[in-house]
């Protein structure tokens, strides 16, 4: 019956996108209505196949890993794609000639710029969260993923809200608010697949085994609840036509501009460090064979960021028609969240103290503490630069940038890159990587690429920011906008090969993970008898 | 008062104060006094179940490893 309750309804979701791709608007639209209306199809045609097949209830003695692997792959695919197109608008910006005539004006750095982001941030860090959460949540609740197939729903909802926004940016629709470009029938879609993810996730927490929550799921949970609310708030916009991408939003002016920024800084809040720190408080521990320095301390630290994070927004907006005290707000809050985030640093560090010395033998470990000490860097740095002085000289320039990568490159990807080395000899049932000097190498590639990235952002972002405000005898300003233009050209060639390394060092990774599945034999399986040994 | 002022009042002042109680007590919750053993067996309790999830009925003190 249920089966037949599908069928139909992806019937009419396939005919309904066929309609709307009819009546279609704008390019954009028209193309994601197709990848609906394909999509639909595809399951459709699955379902139907599927059907006459007996059902086996999922074997609730077995963990929901399926799931986990396909995103573990996908964040391996993703991040691969991220990481190039953001190597070719760097490209772009030091030689302006590569936003080809051809290609115009689907491959300009404008519609780019918004695909590279949205790959890294939502795509790779997307599927790295969602796949760590369900893997880790399993785990530390010792209790199968909750929702039968619900995890498969999320994953393939995941991708194809990916392949939506992407599809999108190309074609030329956007409602131009940064990280939540998704035109407005993308943003229906999200939020229908985060309330799948957000009930995956707290049903298995409702049937756990282990009576008390670990700390990690409570910074994923928080990350969860915390994103459907910064999405839904604003993304509140009123399409105008409904077979067409463009949309007005709620909100109008300031208040637009600082809801976007809570928006914006709370996704770096709770996407970025939330989720993230989840990840590093499952895997750091589990890789060092030592549990956590200070559970304490790991509670203070959640409680910590929740309740500083939301505030620091509007330093974003500093010298702008926001009002004074709401700027000055924005300045403090990011200012004592230093505290949390390095309680949060020392907390993940100190875990290795009395073990120090898998440093030199564990290149995971390795990725893992650098990671942590990119968190400490990144955010010494942020509360600094939402400092109102520091602001005037550091806003609008390539330091935001420089900053904004060593947090995600070196905190996010790093972090992520470790829990994949962690994942997938257990997944696959391997008994180990296949090569641990290719982990090195990938390490050492990728930390010599954020450091070119980062120290090459640093000399453009203050060059330019003084060339700016440079003014001769007579109050005159001395430089041209152009002129700032011309004179960072070395720095962004710098740029470009610091992203070229870290892309290099991610295929290594590919590559690795890829051999330690295919050239090793599989240990004896998990579940070759379920029989629960008499411990 | 219009809708704003008096939210913004309330923000300001009794929200402000809960919430900063709040804070306060779970950092004071959080070192109570005999949290010591709590703490060190959640902090452990992901070196176990990584295989498989545990079997119904099963408490976590009953699967424990010393």
């Amino acid at each position: 019956m249920w089966d037949y309750l599908k069928l139909v309804a992806l019937g009419l979701i396939a005919v309904l996108a066929a309609i709307a791709a009819n009546y279609a608007r704008d390019e954009a639209y028209l193309v994601n209505a197709l990848t609906i209306m394909l999509a639909a199809a595809i399951v459709f045609v699955v379902t139907l196949r599927g059907m006459g097949s007996v059902k086996v209830a999922a074997p609730d003695n077995e963990y929901f890993d399926g799931v986990v692997r396909a995103g573990v792959i996908a964040t391996a695919f993703w991040g691969v794609v991220g990481f190039l197109v953001g190597v070719v608008v760097a490209s772009q910006l030091a030689w302006p000639s590569l936003n080809f005539d051809w290609a115009q004006p689907y491959l300009n750095f404008g519609r780019l710029r918004p695909l590279h982001t949205s790959a890294v941030i939502f795509a790779f860090g997307g599927n790295a969260l969602i796949a760590t959460a369900f893997y880790v949540v399993q785990r530390t609740t010792a209790a199968r993923l909750w929702g039968g197939n619900l995890g498969w729903f999320v994953f393939w909802g995941w991708q194809l809200i990916i392949v939506l926004a992407a599809a999108s940016y190309v074609f030329g629709g956007s409602q131009g608010k940064e990280y939540a470009e998704m035109p407005w029938h993308v943003d229906i879609v999200i939020t229908v697949v985060w309330v799948a993810f957000l009930l995956a996730f707290l049903g298995t927490l409702w049937k756990r085994k282990e009576p008390h929550i670990y700390v990690a799921n409570w910074f994923y949970l928080s990350f969860i609840v915390t994103v459907a609310m910064l999405h839904v708030v604003n993304n509140a916009a009123i399409p105008v036509s409904i077979f067409g991408s463009a949309s007005v939003q709620a909100y109008a002016g300031v208040q637009d501009a600082m809801i976007q920024w809570w928006y914006g800084h709370n996704a770096v809040g709770f996407f970025l460090t939330a989720g993230f720190l989840g990840m590093m408080y499952y895997f750091v521990p589990k890789q060092a064979e030592r549990p956590v320095f200070s559970y304490k301390l790991s509670i203070i630290h959640f409680w910590a960021l929740i309740f500083l994070y939301i505030w620091a927004g509007p330093h974003h907006l500093h010298y702008t028609a926001l009002p004074e005290w709401a700027s000055t707000l924005g300045m403090i809050f990011s200012i004592m969240l230093w505290m949390p985030s390095w309680g949060g640093m020392i907390n993940g560090l100190m875990t290795l103290s009395g073990a120090w010395d898998k440093l030199r033998t564990d290149p995971i470990i390795r990725m893992m503490v650098i990671s942590i000490g990119f968190y400490g860097m990144s955010t010494f740095e942020g509360p600094m630069m939402s400092i109102k002085a520091v602001n005037s000289l550091s806003h609008y320039t390539d330091w935001t940038i420089g900053h904004v990568h060593s947090g995600a490159l070196g905190w996010n990807g790093m972090i992520t890159f470790g829990a994949l080395y962690f994942l997938v000899p257990r997944l696959w049932n391997r008994e180990r990587l296949y090569s641990l000097s290719l982990v090195s190498w990938h390490f050492w590639l990728a930390t010599i690429g954020i450091v070119l990235y980062a120290s090459s952002m640093w000399v453009t972002g203050i060059m330019e920011g003084l060339m700016w405000r440079e003014v001769d005898a007579n109050g005159f300003l001395v430089n041209a906008f152009a002129d700032t233009v011309s004179a960072k050209y070395p720095m962004y060639v710098v740029r470009m090969l610091g992203g070229l390394l870290f892309l290099l060092g991610a295929i290594i990774m590919c590559y690795n993970l890829w051999m330690t599945v295919r050239a090793q034999p599989s240990k004896a399986p998990v579940n070759a008898n379920n029989f629960v040994p008499a411990e | 008062m219009g809708t704003y002022d008096l939210l913004r009042h309330f923000a300001d002042s009794w929200h402000l104060l809960f919430m900063t109680l709040f804070f306060v007590g779970v950092v004071v919750w959080a070192l109570r006094p005999g949290s010591n053993r709590v703490h060190r067996e959640a902090a452990n309790s992901i070196f176990r179940n990584d295989d498989r999830p545990a079997p119904d009925g099963a408490g976590a003190p009953a699967t424990k490893e010393a």
